[in-house]
């Protein structure tokens, strides 16, 4: 089979017609796999009581929320280098999901922190780089919608995502560049510093939410797909 | 008997870089110059919005002293901001853009000389002045020598960062807005930086970190920026 097959809008929609329910399992599965184990399984931080249990939302949220930002990227250089049109639909698709984790990291971080911290918000280097990834998110749609043509705003936001990329390493390596409340990462590739069923919970629950947006960026695209190609004769054929 | 004709060769212009960024560089300087009213507008807002924070937050000496920086380097980025929306949109809309673009001139350099000319007509007035705005806050004279230079460094990076954003937002709906959601959380890493060489400084340690950071910030701004500027324009123009 050819490389390119998928990227014609109208075998992509049919692959992710197919595709988003089975995304969607995984994503239920594992998200209640993860809760299991977060909230009944995995023993109380000997430091922080029962609320360092939100750690099973929080972390794997902040994670999607600079991984779907980057994947959102990629996509902006393949809509750039190669003018495909379903690669910005990709795109435009991934951001309303990356926004809502962002919102959600910094929410849940905003309840974890008045018991830890005494705070609701502080402005430490963490934080405020990722209420810039919000605002970032926020201006990527406003800016890919601003447009009569479609294809304009297609590649206006795309290389709007690309000047942005430059942020994510910012909150990534904040807790280590500067010395701030943000505790630094308990999980790295050589090793963790917590119980491993606290460690599965969260891995488990950070595959649940990458199902979840590669399943929800799948169902939008192809809604964007049969608003974008509803004059072609396959997208008449279907009603 | 006909002359085999030598292949004569056009006498086809040839582009550089130097030759491209003076003369988009004079050209709005002179524009800037016959219409003063835009820099004195962006100096005055500048002005008016810094005296408003003290009415606002209390006059307290060591309160203003202890704001005095932010306020100034949040007044700078707003008053920077304002002239942004019509660097390219005047010249996008009488065609002007599309003509500069098919030039030989290599477009990050007529592209740079724009951004140059609108920091000299905006950013550099507003470096010029904050020594008195700082004098209002009763700031002492090292905080107000490195706030000046923190603002000479950061400022156009501003330029830079705002160009970009204004060139993406070309025939766009909701110009202004769009522009200040796109620009603004750009901004946010020249404004920590300019921020914390002045009050580093006000509290007697060092401001050369952060004096570094925003000079490394304006190379690398530099010369990536108009590149991704150029890229901007292209689509705006296809």
């Amino acid at each position: 089979m050819n490389f390119y097959f998928f990227a014609s809008p109208a075998t992509f929609f049919r692959l992710a017609g197919a595709m988003a329910p089975l995304l969607f399992v995984a994503a239920l599965a594992s998200g209640l796999a993860g809760l299991y184990l977060g909230l009944f399984v995995a023993p109380t931080d000997a430091q922080q009581g029962e609320v360092y249990r939100v750690i099973f939302i929080h972390v794997p949220a902040a994670w999607m929320s600079m991984f779907i930002y980057f994947v959102m990227a990629c996509y902006g250089v393949m809509t750039l280098a190669f003018n495909t049109r379903l690669s910005a639909m990709m795109a435009r698709a991934l951001a309303p999901t990356g926004a809502l984790f962002t919102f959600v990291a910094l929410w849940t971080g905003a309840f974890w922190g008045r018991p830890t911290w005494g705070t609701y918000w502080v402005w430490d280097a963490r934080l405020t780089s990722e209420l810039v990834l919000f605002f970032l998110y926020l201006g990527f749609m406003a800016l890919a919608n601003a447009f009569e043509d479609p294809r304009r705003g297609d590649r206006a936001s795309a290389l709007l995502a690309i000047i942005g990329v430059v942020n994510l390493p910012i909150i990534y390596f904040s807790v280590q560049w500067w010395n701030t409340l943000h505790q630094g990462s308990s999980v790295s590739f050589k090793g963790t510093s917590m119980h491993v069923t606290m460690l599965w919970g969260m891995l488990l629950m950070a595959f649940s939410f990458w199902m979840y947006a590669a399943g929800a960026a799948l169902v939008r695209c192809r809604t964007l797909i049969l608003n974008r190609e509803r004059r072609t004769r396959w997208v008449r054929a279907l009603s | 008997m006909n002359v085999a004709a030598e292949p004569q060769a056009i006498d086809a212009p040839q582009g550089s870089f130097g030759a491209g960024f003076a003369w988009a560089f004079t050209r709005d300087l002179m524009l800037a110059r016959r219409h003063p009213g835009e820099t004195v507008l962006v100096v005055s807002f500048y002005a008016l919005v810094a005296s408003l924070f003290p009415l606002g937050v209390g006059a307290e000496p060591q309160l203003l002293a202890r704001i005095g920086p932010g306020i100034i380097w949040v007044c700078a980025l707003l008053a920077a901001f304002l002239s942004l929306p019509s660097l390219f949109a005047t010249d996008f809309a009488d065609g002007m853009l599309e003509q500069m673009a098919l030039s030989p001139q290599p477009m990050p350099s007529w592209i740079a000389g724009k951004i140059a000319a609108h920091w000299m007509a905006s950013g550099l007035p507003l470096t010029v002045l904050s020594p008195l705005l700082g004098l209002q806050y009763g700031l002492d004279g090292a905080t107000l020598g490195t706030l000046a230079m923190a603002l000479a460094l950061g400022t156009p990076v501003l330029s830079l960062l705002g160009a970009a954003c204004s060139a993406l937002t070309l025939g766009a709906r909701g110009g202004g807005m769009l522009l200040a959601l796109l620009a603004l959380p750009l901004f946010v890493p020249v404004l920590i930086f300019g921020a914390g060489a002045a009050d580093a400084a006000a509290s007697g340690l060092s401001a050369a970190p952060h004096l570094s950071l925003l000079g490394a910030g304006l190379i690398l701004a530099a010369m990536a920026v108009p590149f991704a500027i150029a890229a901007a324009i292209r689509i705006a123009l296809d």
